[in-house]
């Protein structure tokens, strides 16, 4: 296994708060992973310190096994899609792309930048300023321009926040098939739980400047290690201490035998096609959402229900 | 007339009594003969216009367009990173904008005598540098073309900043993050990105500063002490001592012909097109 990033205790203290609070983390050559958290949980200052933009209080930065702590950005072998793309607005598509080959002489330029705007489908548009494209060609370009330097990691902050919810989702399948294609490894950040967990090899969980769990998309949603880590990846009803997703929490009508069970009242009951969320009040004032095929809904609003649970679907926290 | 034309009117009467009027006249005064103590009289004749191709007044011409595009220049070098320097500073901006347009608070004839004041013999400057023993005795700083330039770019520097301040305020400061990103040193920045985006901000300035510095006679006038003349000096010589007045509306045609041409060549540039 060969590590293209190392992060060793990094802290970045700005005045008055801590934004990076002592994260570590290795990344393998050639993987799609996600630096994924709430907005404010420092993963863009954590995103930035990588690419050379912001200069850490302590700890180190290893790129391909040596510190760049004191490279600056231009001299680091990383590059960023921005996430607002960030794309020169008085260049070309081609010239933007042509932008970071040129700064390093290479005399085939122009045909190197061509390819990678064929490799993000973009042939074709390749005199068009930005002004002249839409928000996902913009991307495609911005994309192409880091692509086309073929970095050792490429950095993506939030590229996709900017585009229409169906765009966004097209651009994920995207987005990995690229990754794979070119076997750079992609650092990408987002606090959209859902774009994490479809895209990555593996996710860092961020909280308050520190890393709560780096894990496989199964092992953060399936076997969270904090509280956090359960609740912002997805819903969960908390039952004291244990924490069940609404996928597996059941209703019935009847005291069910052997599995733990809360005694509740159907509230309302919310329908999306495949599938219904029946929210139920339990007796201690505290709320419960069941996720159920449309088959197994037979309860209406104001019914006494047991919600139940097997205990091998428990997520447990001291 | 509609509602839209009566609007229009007062800046119609304004220019056809305060600019068009007084342009015909001046025309019509180029094309008639001096008269003995000033005004003029007739016959029509073109005598003015060949004599302002003398190589006596095309050297002045020449002249004028040299201090002209230096001045401006010199305010392109100190006017840029200063504008720079402001739209990054922050919060401070708009101190820095105040401190930059404080000259304006005092007339402009006041500040020039002022530079009388430091530059001459036994002025401020001469004084200090004498009592420090760096020189032995006061150096001529007055009236040679260095203290016109310096007269012209210390009041024509706002003019440039200004519209500059304004574009490079605008430059999204991702921009330059990802130009570093992509491998381009500070200098390289500057020069594939910073300054080709700004262009609009520099030619504005840079035009806001070489027609009046084309035009200008007060600061060579009193800075110049008479021996350094410009095609304003030129101009204004002509109405007054010489009682030219013919060929005195001769040359400020001339001069208001230079500057339309320069500024026709920038209106038809993409950069201008840009600024629109």
């Amino acid at each position: 296994m060969v590590l293209v990033l190392e992060l060793h205790h990094l802290i970045k203290e700005f005045p008055g708060h801590r934004a990076v609070d002592d994260v570590s983390l290795q990344l393998e050559r050639g993987g799609f992973y996600s630096l994924l958290g709430p907005s404010g949980c420092g993963k863009t200052t954590t995103l930035r310190i990588i690419g050379g933009f912001e200069t850490p209080t302590s700890g180190e930065v290893l790129l391909g096994g040596e510190s760049v702590n004191h490279l600056k950005p231009f001299e680091r072998d990383v590059s960023t899609v921005f996430q607002n793309y960030a794309l020169f607005p008085h260049l070309t598509a081609q010239r933007n792309v042509e932008f970071g080959l040129r700064e390093r002489k290479f005399s085939d330029a122009a045909q190197r930048a061509r390819r990678a705007l064929e490799l993000v489908r973009m042939n074709g548009k390749q005199d068009r300023t930005p002004a002249q494209l839409s928000g996902g060609e913009k991307q495609r370009v911005a994309l192409a321009r880091s692509l086309v330097l073929e970095p050792q990691l490429l950095l993506l902050d939030e590229p996709l926040a900017a585009l229409d919810p169906k765009l966004r989702k097209e651009m994920r399948a995207e987005l990995k098939a690229m990754q794979r294609k070119t076997g750079i490894t992609f650092l990408f950040v987002t606090h959209d739980q859902e774009e994490a967990l479809s895209m990555s090899d593996k996710v860092a969980v961020m909280n308050n400047g520190r890393i709560e769990q780096f894990g496989t998309p199964e092992d953060v949603y399936l076997r969270p290690a904090t509280r956090f880590v359960a609740g912002f990846l997805g819903a969960i009803n908390w039952f004291g201490n244990t924490g069940v997703r609404p996928e597996a929490t059941r209703l019935s009508s009847e005291r069910p035998d052997g599995v733990p069970c809360r005694k509740a009242a159907v509230e309302s009951s919310l329908f999306f096609g495949n599938r219904v969320h029946v929210n139920s009040l339990l007796n201690n004032g505290q709320r419960a959402v069941a996720e159920l095929p449309l088959d197994q809904n037979h309860f209406a609003e104001g019914d006494a229900v047991w919600v139940h649970w097997t205990p091998a679907d428990e997520l447990r926290f001291e | 007339m509609n509602l839209r034309q009566w609007f229009l009117l007062p800046a119609r009467l304004w220019m056809a009594l305060f600019f068009a009027a007084p342009l015909a006249i001046v025309c019509a005064y180029s094309f008639l003969t001096r008269g003995d103590y000033g005004g003029v009289e007739r016959p029509w004749t073109v005598e003015s216009f060949t004599r302002v191709v003398d190589p006596l007044y095309l050297a002045i011409l020449w002249r004028s367009v040299w201090i002209a595009l230096v001045a401006t220049a010199l305010c392109a070098i100190l006017g840029f990173p200063l504008a720079f320097f402001i739209s990054q500073a922050g919060r401070r901006k708009n101190l820095y904008l105040q401190l930059v347009l404080l000259p304006f608070w005092t007339s402009f004839l006041i500040r020039t005598y002022a530079w009388i004041f430091i530059l001459r013999d036994t002025g401020l400057l001469n004084t200090v540098l004498v009592r420090l023993h760096l020189i032995a005795s006061p150096v001529q700083l007055l009236y040679n073309d260095g203290a016109v330039l310096l007269g012209l770019v210390y009041n024509f520097l706002p003019f440039f900043v200004l519209p500059m301040y304004a574009t490079l305020e605008r430059l999204d400061p991702a921009l330059l993050e990802a130009a570093a990103d992509l491998g381009a040193s500070p200098l390289a920045t500057l020069c594939r990105v910073v300054i080709p985006i700004s262009a609009p901000g520099l030619m504005a300035g840079c035009v806001l500063v070489f027609i009046p510095c084309l035009g200008a006679y007060l600061t060579p006038d009193l800075l110049g002490g008479g021996k350094t003349v410009m095609l304003g000096n030129l101009v204004q010589n002509q109405f007054t001592t010489a009682r030219d007045w013919p060929f005195g509306s001769a040359a400020s045609l001339v001069l208001m012909l230079c500057s339309a041409i320069l500024l026709g060549f920038l209106m038809r540039s993409r950069i201008a097109k840009e600024l629109m």
